[in-house]
């Protein structure tokens, strides 16, 4: 088997792991909201960003109309800006109408599992990636809504850890590698969680600031060692 | 239409072009040195700051139970590293420290 399909199915598996759980809680949490369950599908199928969904949930029963919801999600999804801008230079040579599907996949995950691979980023690597995402992300939102009522509240709580281990795991690598990333990773941890706490930004700005500064810093004040090879 | 579909729509949009534009605008061309810094660092600040505030929000009815889930998944991936195992033991750490 090609290494990079190899590569690409061993990281889908936490993915959709990840994915599933968290998916079937925003499935429960709409139907409790009385969205039915075409729109709840589509949500999932159309919009794919995890957190953005689950705001704007609470922002509909809060009774906002669709101009501040809109509004609210490209504030909070416009990170994937920075991430699908840090992704484009590294598939070079692949075609432009790839990029249209290649960009409607850009979740965290995916892009966290992307970032760490080294070298190029070959077209199946990221489809089969992509592709075990979306399914496990909207098959897990239908299988919620409809089956929800059956889980232990307890269980679907616990398994919405699974996307920020996720995360760390794929992180911790990196950190042990090198003292620059452990360095900037956690005070990019430290400032969003201060930004937050302080609640003076609207929902989705502190992350994007946090990752502006951060980078910044990280280009330009904190020397790196050896060579720039570390991501990729 | 219904205010719903409208809602996924416009979501589906804003969602959709900022995960777009940097594709259409920067792939196949060379970056300066310095922008090529940036990006690189992105990744990291990027997990850092996903990832540290939600330990504490996770499992906001016990919040001890999402950090416990959390530290099973730094402890075994700093020890044996990973991603399978400190995964699904995150999940069992957290529904273990949720019923006791």
């Amino acid at each position: 088997m090609n290494k990079d399909i190899q590569y690409a199915v061993k990281a889908s598996i936490p993915i959709f792991i990840g994915y599933i759980p968290a998916a079937m809680a925003f499935g429960i949490l709409s139907k409790g909201a009385g969205i039915s369950l075409l729109e709840c599908f589509l949500f999932s199928a159309m919009v794919f960003a995890g957190a953005s969904q689950f705001i704007a949930l609470n922002l509909l029963l809060t009774g906002m109309g669709p101009g501040g919801v809109i509004l609210t999600t490209l504030l909070v999804n416009f990170r994937h800006f920075l991430m699908s801008a840090s992704l484009a230079s590294r598939v070079d040579d692949i075609t432009r109408r790839f990029h249209f599907l290649f960009a409607f996949g850009v979740t965290d995950e995916v892009f966290s599992v992307l970032s760490f691979k080294e070298g190029k980023l070959s077209k199946s690597l990221i489809l089969i990636l992509q592709f075990s995402a979306y399914s496990a992300w909207v098959s897990g939102t239908i299988v919620g809504y409809v089956l929800g009522g059956f889980m232990p509240e307890a269980l679907t709580n616990s398994m919405g850890i699974a996307l920020y281990a996720l995360l760390l795991a794929i992180l911790l690598p990196e950190m042990k590698k090198s003292t620059k990333s452990l360095i900037l990773a956690i005070s990019a941890g430290v400032l969003n969680t201060i930004l937050i706490k302080l609640d003076v930004l609207p929902n989705g700005w502190s992350i994007i600031i946090c990752i502006i500064t951060i980078a910044l810093v990280g280009a330009f004040i904190v020397p790196s060692e050896k060579k720039e090879e570390a991501y990729g | 239409m219904d205010n719903v579909i409208l809602t996924i729509i416009g979501m589906t949009v804003v969602t959709y072009l900022p995960r777009l534009i940097p594709f259409l605008v920067m792939a196949n061309k060379k970056v300066p040195a310095r922008v090529d810094a940036f990006l690189k660092c992105i990744p990291v600040a990027a997990i850092g700051a996903l990832i540290i505030p939600a330990i504490f929000n996770s499992t906001p009815d016990k919040p001890i139970a999402g950090i416990a889930g959390i530290t099973f998944t730094l402890v075994f991936g700093l020890w044996k590293g990973g991603i399978i195992v400190p995964v699904l033991g995150s999940v069992a750490v957290t529904y273990l420290v949720f019923m006791i």
